[in-house]
């Protein structure tokens, strides 16, 4: 409200206003709400026009070098869609993302199935365990499993040779279907968190019934569970498919060395060659957009269309669980072997690894020569510090800045009608469609061609998380701001309450859950971040996910399972602590 | 005091339509009153009171109180509602779960320290201090017995006390007018009817003008000065509580407030109107003797309305006008009264009689209506 209004009515009235005398008091304290509402707004509409505006712009652009001024050109979309190698890209990225999916899928599903819908022993455990795989860093997940699983040196090619008296290599993990166990592998927590929330959200009743029916188990599982949880698997796989379609370390540790490209790889070798080719980068990148696009594009109207399946209830009930009978004990055993290929492994084998003066594989000889050289190494590594600090400041900053921008942007998207706030709403999820790798290419074509003096610092790169990761900030916050009832803000502006004061003071500490956990995961993926960080970053910014990086390329293995060790480690107790200050701080049920 | 005059507001729905929630709403409250507005969900009840509260903007029409204006479309004037300085309990009570309860009633003199307009307990922009804070937090809380659960949280009280601790924070700035939407419709039966006395005297007590909100009739007709009965969107009578149920002024406030019987007929001999002049009607049960505030006409269109505790009945024939001999179709017994069924030609007679009457079902009863008890209304 202006002021101009609120002081037209403030005469001396009968209820014996006695301030009618000082003019300036009569001014309310100036409220923040504009001023908060349009900084956050305009952050937002430009961080997320910004890359795709330069993208498209760029695509069209011949490289720029010293002597050669960029003109317009159509060449990059004829090189990049001119010739048949491109046709083979678009299929081998398909095949490699769909596989990945699937397999994801489907390892996830049934362990999800098993959690929540059997007595398979030990299964809070397990589901204690499931969010540990979280903060292994791709890129860490696909070193170690090349140490577990290459022809030369993969130690469970050794061993099963040794065991099956083979000549050949059984496993060959720079394959297709290496990449795809790599990555689905990867992505198989996520699929079964998904799906854990569908099974737990779904009426157990209508099971029971099939079973009163007549079917057994099996029957249960796929005639009834498996179709009433139909919009939660498509929405699943479409998800797992698109993060697949933009997964970078895989294809570029994978599949680059054996000459298997998919587009993201393609980018980042375009990106790489001199002179470098941003221009055709941009044409293959436009349409891993158009791809994740379509994608992010129907689960979004999926997700809307789903509440009209009755399967969820909403109303408090306890699962009948499924007795498995002397089958748990299979259950229990595949959940560990599971365990095993997704923690344990590739952990032991970056440990192993790390205690090695120059890698090799396990052995009473090797056993003989443990060192901490490694360690030393790292340790000693120039601009460690620099580095760690870099990374913590990163994700510190990014998810601080994420959260409290979207707790303003979901704000407006949920509780306001002003006109054009779901206009708001897609802009700020915008980014979502974004591959890492394309989001730091247009980042970087954006800050190279317009110069304010953020190129090569770190403000780039937190410009660059924030984007990537604000939908997961909205995310977060709109689910707890749809719980915040109208009246509990309305109240205290009948309490005499501004908006900035009811916002910092109601609004923020009822939204609290959701921040907290948003900023956690914020702040895991910041840190983890690679595929955008490894266009942007300088000598004087690099993280501690780019030092990985430059390892692998200089084939400095053991010094990289030192850090990798390391950093698992500290993720890990960061993980741990963040959930601790969250129980205690965050929740107040 | 309150003086609302000509209120329309129209909000769009989900579906991007408009609706008219209040048409034309003109009222005043007189100091120190509770007055009612009483309807059927939907009503536009709510969105009155939100307007006068400033939560909804208004289109067009005047809100004053105490002489100010608040809102005013013909100059433009819209006064915050964190500037208006009113006190208002929310159906949902709206109660800071992060807060304790002291917390939750102090609000609103820790923050609302500037520029309201009708507050008297905060003349000057310097804030309160701590301990003037408490004393008048304490003050308010024991003024509803809350003041053994200060440092309790706020999601820990039961239903009923967190609607009395939506009224202390509602009264802690002693504000020129409280506004109550529902404030009881969430609480079980017995409670209800045990805040409904709370509820008036605490009102009674600090004379605090009062518009309140609600759908039950029952709750209006206790607590009001004044009610306006309201149906979509309009205000279709105000008057006080004997008034609005016996004299109603049309076919649906009848039927709101209350139980009652519609008899459809029209006019045979007219007349003048008031006490002591009979006019007959002619109905599908028979030839009626009415009194009428209303001037009626002749072969004009209407309907009677007569409640169920008006409808006399008597197993022997009583002396005197309009009485029918019917036959008991249905009884339920409430308890403190009973309730017949009595059919009268091509009619079903509801009456409300005292449980001693024990006739049987199918057996004959005499009915007789009381010309002065029969509200004679214009068909609509």
């Amino acid at each position: 409200m202006s002021t101009g209004t609120t002081t037209a009515v403030r005469r001396p009235g009968p209820l014996g206003d006695e301030r009618g005398g000082s003019g300036a008091a009569a001014r309310g304290p100036f409220d923040w709400k504009w001023v908060v509402i349009g900084a956050c707004v305009a952050f937002t509409v430009y961080i997320a026009m910004i890359p795709l505006g330069f993208l498209l712009w760029q695509s069209f652009r011949t490289p720029q070098t010293a002597a050669v001024e960029a003109v317009f050109t159509l060449a990059n979309y004829a090189a990049a869609y001119g010739s048949g190698d491109t046709w083979r890209l678009f299929w081998t990225s398909i095949r490699f993302a769909a596989g990945a999916a699937v397999f994801a899928f489907v390892l996830g599903t049934v362990l999800a199935w098993m959690n929540e819908r059997t007595n398979t022993p030990f299964k809070s455990v397990f589901f204690a365990l499931s969010l540990i795989p979280l903060v292994i860093p791709s890129i860490l997940f696909t070193v170690s499993w090349i140490l577990l699983a290459s022809p030369q040196i993969g130690i469970v090619n050794l061993v099963l040779q040794g065991w099956l008296g083979l000549e050949e290599p059984l496993v060959d993990i720079y394959s297709l279907p290496g990449m795809i166990w790599v990555d689905g592998l990867h992505y198989s927590p996520m699929a079964f968190l998904l799906m854990s929330a569908a099974f737990r959200a779904m009426d157990p009743s209508l099971e029971e019934s099939a079973t009163m029916s007549g079917a057994n188990i099996f029957q249960v599982a796929w005639r009834v569970t498996l179709r009433l949880t139909w919009p939660a698997i498509v929405a699943t796989m479409l998800i797992l498919f698109v993060r697949s379609i933009e997964s970078f370390e895989v294809p570029a540790l994978l599949g680059l060395p054996v000459g298997i490209e998919v587009f993201t790889s393609a980018i980042y070798q375009a990106v790489h060659r001199y002179p470098s080719q941003v221009g055709l980068a941009s044409a293959y990148a436009m349409s891993l957009l158009a791809i994740t696009t379509v994608g992010v594009y129907f689960t979004s109207t999926l997700s809307r269309r789903g509440s009209k399946y009755a399967t969820m209830t909403g109303k408090g009930f306890r699962p009948r669980l499924i007795d498995l009978g002397s089958w748990r004990w299979a259950a229990a055993a595949f959940f560990i072997l599971y365990f095993l290929l997704i923690v344990v492994l590739p952990f032991a084998v970056l440990l192993w690894s790390s205690l090695q003066r120059f890698y090799a594989v396990p052995s009473m000889e090797a056993l003989q020569n443990l060192t901490l050289d490694p360690y030393r190494f790292i340790l000693s590594y120039p601009n460690l510090g620099r580095t760690v600090l870099n990374s913590l400041l990163l994700s510190f900053g990014a998810a601080t800045v994420v959260m409290l921008v979207a707790s303003v942007v979901c704000w407006i998207v949920v509780k306001t009608n002003y006109p054009g706030r779901w206009l708001l709403d897609n802009l700020a999820s915008l980014p979502i469609v974004f591959p890492g790798l394309v989001l730091g290419l247009s980042i970087m074509i954006f800050y190279l061609n317009v110069d304010i003096g953020i190129y090569g610092t770190i403000w780039i790169m937190l410009i660059a998380y924030i984007t990537r990761f604000m939908p997961y900030g909205l995310r977060y916050s709109t689910t707890s701001m749809l719980q915040i009832h109208k009246e509990l803000e309305e109240s205290a502006a009948m309490c005499g309450a501004s908006w900035s004061t009811t916002f910092r003071r109601v609004v923020l500490p009822l939204l609290k859950p959701g921040l907290v956990a948003g900023w956690i995961y914020v702040m895991i993926v910041s840190i983890r971040e690679l595929s955008t960080s490894i266009l942007l970053y300088s000598p004087d910014t690099q993280v501690v996910s780019v030092v990985i990086w430059e390892l692998w390329e200089n084939g400095q293995y053991v010094e990289l399972s030192a850090l990798g060790v390391l950093f698992i480690l500290s993720l890990f107790m960061l993980v741990m602590a963040a959930q601790w200050v969250g129980r205690k701080y965050g929740i107040r049920e | 005091m309150l003086k609302v005059d000509g209120l329309c507001t129209e909000y769009p729905n989900d579906r991007g339509e408009i609706v008219r929630a209040a048409q034309d709403v003109s009222f005043t409250v007189a100091e120190g009153q509770l007055f009612t507005l009483l309807g059927p969900s939907g009503c536009g009840k709510t969105t009155t009171l939100r307007s006068i509260a400033g939560l909804e903007r208004p289109r067009a029409g005047e809100i004053s109180v105490n002489g100010q204006l608040v809102y005013s479309s013909s100059t433009g004037v819209f006064v915050a509602p964190n500037r208006r300085g009113f006190g208002m309990v929310f159906q949902s009570y709206a109660i800071w779960p992060h807060m304790t309860v002291f917390e939750n009633a102090a609000f609103p003199l820790q923050v609302g320290d500037s520029g309201s307009i009708q507050r008297a307990g905060s003349a000057t922009r310097t804030r309160l201090t701590r301990g003037d804070i408490r004393e008048r937090v304490m003050r308010v809380l024991t003024a509803v017995h809350l003041d053994a659960l200060t440092d309790r949280e706020a999601t820990r009280l039961s239903g009923g006390q967190q609607q009395r601790l939506a009224l202390a924070r509602a009264l802690v700035m002693e504000p020129a007018l409280l506004l109550l939407d529902e404030p009881l419709s969430n609480l079980d039966a017995k409670l209800r009817e045990q805040m409904r006395f709370e509820l008036k005297r605490l009102q009674r007590e600090l004379k605090i003008t009062t518009v309140y909100v609600t759908h039950d009739q029952s709750e209006a007709l206790a607590l009001s000065r004044q009610i306006a009965v309201m149906h979509e969107g309009r205000i279709l009578q105000i008057g006080s509580p004997r008034d609005i149920y016996e004299r109603p002024a049309n076919q649906f406030v009848a039927d709101f407030v209350g139980n009652t019987n519609f008899i459809d007929g029209y006019v045979v001999s007219a007349g003048p109107a008031g006490a002591g002049h009979y006019r007959c009607l002619r109905t599908e049960i028979g030839e009626v003797r009415v009194t009428s505030e209303h001037d009626l006409r002749p072969d004009e269109r209407v309907a009677i309305s007569i409640r169920p505790e008006d409808v006399e009945l008597s197993e022997t024939r009583p002396a005197g006008d309009n009485v029918w001999e019917g036959r008991v179709d249905q009884k339920v017994f409430l308890g403190e009264a009973i309730d017949f069924q009595v059919r009268v030609g091509p009619r079903t007679l509801l009456s409300r009689r005292h449980p001693t009457l024990r006739t049987k079902i199918g057996d004959a009863i005499f009915v007789q209506l009381n010309p002065d008890k029969c509200v004679v209304l214009r068909a609509a």
